[in-house]
């Protein structure tokens, strides 16, 4: 008998007779929530980012001012001309998001046109995120909904951190350790 | 290479009666455990529905684990249908024995491992090495573990138990390039571990890690961590080998939406930790392989009580909380799963053949507060209460128990034997002799009264 025969005809007979449940979903879901720019712009802020709420018309002036002297990589599909192709001498990265979380602070790329590779978002150590007011959904249930589980996604809540030294929490370990979050309005 | 927990020798009493003698390790425990209580308290009041999405937590996982069997197919073929290969493992020897052939197809002879539980349990790393194969864990308190040959003693933080200029010593001592001149300032040590790991991330070619959750419906995998160097390793190499346990399965995408909010908040004390990763069979070119872990969770899921154990998803509030394991620490419990969840699990999966693994149901107080933190409602003292009855009690304590019940059986038996009792009741000492003093060393004897209550109530009844 193969592994897999055996392991799904003991799982059969451990559970024979047991019964089933219905799930309750009665926490909040579907949200459309007043105020989300205002909520995630305070919930980036404690993880102690970077955060600027701007009008569309001043983002690309601020971008400028943000990665002067810097060697940045801009993926493809970004709106922006120029970058620095090589991964291991990057300075940073400049992407936009799928869809950001006010309720906890968090920015989901699926890795789409203008979110690079997963690799490009993680190696250099300072990250530039631009979110579109429209992008920002209330809670984790809401961001859910608008993802799509075939592509990769990485969710991100403030630049990198550990708590494994006193449970103290020190911002810096293997991700970038600057994130900066540009929410144009 | 950190050392095995397997076969570990004495029993909880007396490890964690060792234990509380130090102080050290007192003091850096009750710091480290009441900082994260307080954190999770403050994120976890903030959420008004908090306990319906508890409820929605416990009745996935117990769906999922009704229908496992059918759940596991779906995840597989869903997996194998993104490119994924999906490979199974009844115990830990073969679990092991996959990764390693897997390993060697590659060719490499270093990997690197995103933190993980279940490897942790099956030892992978000294399996890997008894064929030439280096195991780096990469997660900060793994690494100084790892680094100073010890064993974990905590789910989440596994070096808890240390404080900073112990890791300033042990990253001196064992890390060659460490600087000299190096401080017990928390930001100079993690600078100090990110120098370390750099490059080995970007050369590595395999990869192993866990998983804390498998969506069946998509076939999906998610790892949650803070530091990056989960993300180092799920993207970076070429080969990315998952081991994970058959109870992490959730059934559809939607249900992430429950324990992405129950589990940061529960484990780190945090509205949602810095990174999580999900990725759907092969991506960016990846060879994926899924190793999917029984090891003794489908005898657990057979135990109508202490089938609820599976629900865990590994959080650790249920640790942070417990006035045992606070005193006692981590190691006390003998297992990769230490705290009031270990001490239902561990004799669960490993059966309690061993002294050790027979006393951890007695590890308890009972107090419930791991039951009330516990994301999934895991009944812990129900489970101890019924572990503690399956648990082998020596002969006397076997007879005794039988002369009791013969007793309590029967209320003609008992209101004799309270009459013969009271009789004697001048007699009793404070202190029981030979074996019986293990109990009253620290317990008094509960004074009998002169008489019974069931005889008061026969005389008032009667006047």
């Amino acid at each position: 008998m193969s592994a897999r025969d055996e392991i799904l005809a003991r799982i059969g007979r451990a559970v024979a007779g047991a019964e089933d449940v219905e799930i309750p979903r009665g926490y909040r879901a579907g949200r459309q929530a007043e105020g989300l720019v205002e909520l995630f712009a305070e919930r980036v802020d404690d993880y102690r980012a970077i955060v600027h709420v701007l009008p569309a018309s001043e983002v690309p002036a601020k971008i400028d001012e943000s990665v002067a002297g810097r060697r940045m990589i801009v993926p493809d599909g970004f709106d922006r001309t120029g970058g620095w192709n090589d991964l291991g001498t990057a300075d940073g990265v400049i992407t936009s998001c799928a869809v950001a979380i006010a309720e906890t602070g968090t920015i989901v790329l699926d890795h789409g046109p203008g979110q690079g590779t997963r690799a490009q978002t993680l190696v250099p150590d300072y990250h530039l995120c631009v979110v579109r007011a429209d992008q920002i959904v209330a809670g984790v249930p809401e961001a859910v909904a608008r993802l799509d589980p075939a592509r990769p996604l990485t969710w991100i809540s403030g630049p990198s951190a550990t708590s494994d030294i006193e449970l103290n929490r020190v911002e810096g370990v293997h991700g970038p350790r600057t994130l900066e979050v540009i929410i144009s309005t | 290479m950190s050392a095995t927990f397997l076969g570990m020798p004495g029993n909880f009493p007396e490890n964690s009666a060792k234990a509380v003698q130090d102080s050290q390790l007192r003091f850096n425990l009750r710091k480290a455990t009441h900082t994260i209580r307080g954190k999770r308290a403050g994120v976890v009041g903030e959420l008004p529905d908090w306990q319906e999405l508890r409820a929605a937590g416990k009745a996935i996982k117990d769906h999922t684990l009704r229908n496992l069997d059918r759940y596991l197919l779906q995840l597989e073929e869903a997996v194998t249908g993104a490119g994924g290969t999906v490979h199974w493992a009844r115990d830990a020897a073969e679990a092991n024995r996959i990764v390693t052939d897997l390993v060697k197809a590659t060719g490499e002879t270093e990997v690197v491992k995103v933190k993980s539980m279940a490897t942790q349990e099956i030892e992978l790393n000294q399996a890997l090495a008894e064929h030439g194969i280096t195991a780096y864990e990469t997660d900060l308190a793994e690494l100084i573990v790892q680094l100073g040959d010890d064993f974990p003693s905590h789910i989440l933080v596994p070096a808890i138990h240390r404080n900073r200029s112990e890791i300033r010593e042990i990253f001196l001592d064992r890390m060659p390039d460490a600087p000299r001149d190096l401080t017990d300032d928390p930001p100079a040590l993690t600078e100090a571990a990110r120098l370390h790991l750099r490059e080995r991330f970007l050369r590595s070619k395999v990869a192993i890690s866990g998983a804390n959750f498998m969506v069946a419906e998509t076939g999906t995998l998610v790892v949650l961590e803070s530091e990056g160097n989960g993300r180092m390793c799920l993207s970076l190499p070429e080969t990315l080998i998952s081991v994970v346990g058959i109870e992490k399965l959730l059934p559809s995408w939607r249900d992430l939406e429950v324990f992405l909010q129950l589990l940061p908040r529960s484990s780190t004390g945090e509205r949602m930790n810095p990174y999580t990763s999900m990725w759907t069979g092969s991506v960016e070119g990846q060879d994926f392989h899924l190793v999917l872990l029984d090891n003794g969770r489908t005898d657990v899921l057979a135990d109508e009580v202490g089938r609820q154990a599976l629900r865990c998803i590994r959080c650790s509030a249920c640790l942070n909380v417990c006035p045992v394991y606070e005193r006692a620490g981590g190691h006390a419990y003998g297992s990769v799963y230490p705290g009031p969840i270990g001490a239902i699990l561990t004799p669960q999966l490993r059966g309690m053949s061993s002294e050790l693994d027979a006393s951890l149901p007695f590890a308890s107080s009972l107090c419930g507060a791991c039951y009330e933190v516990c994301p999934v409602a895991i009944d812990i003292p129900e489970v101890l209460v019924d572990l503690r009855a399956k648990a082998p009690h020596a002969a006397a304590e076997r007879a005794g128990m039988k002369v009791a019940g013969w007793i309590l059986n029967d209320h003609n038996r008992l209101a004799r034997a309270q009459r013969a009792a009271t009789r004697v009741r001048g007699f009793v000492p404070k202190r029981l002799p030979g074996p019986l003093s293990a109990w009253t060393d620290t317990r008094d004897v509960p004074e009998i009264p002169e008489e019974s209550f069931r005889d008061w109530w026969e005389r008032n009844e009667r006047a």
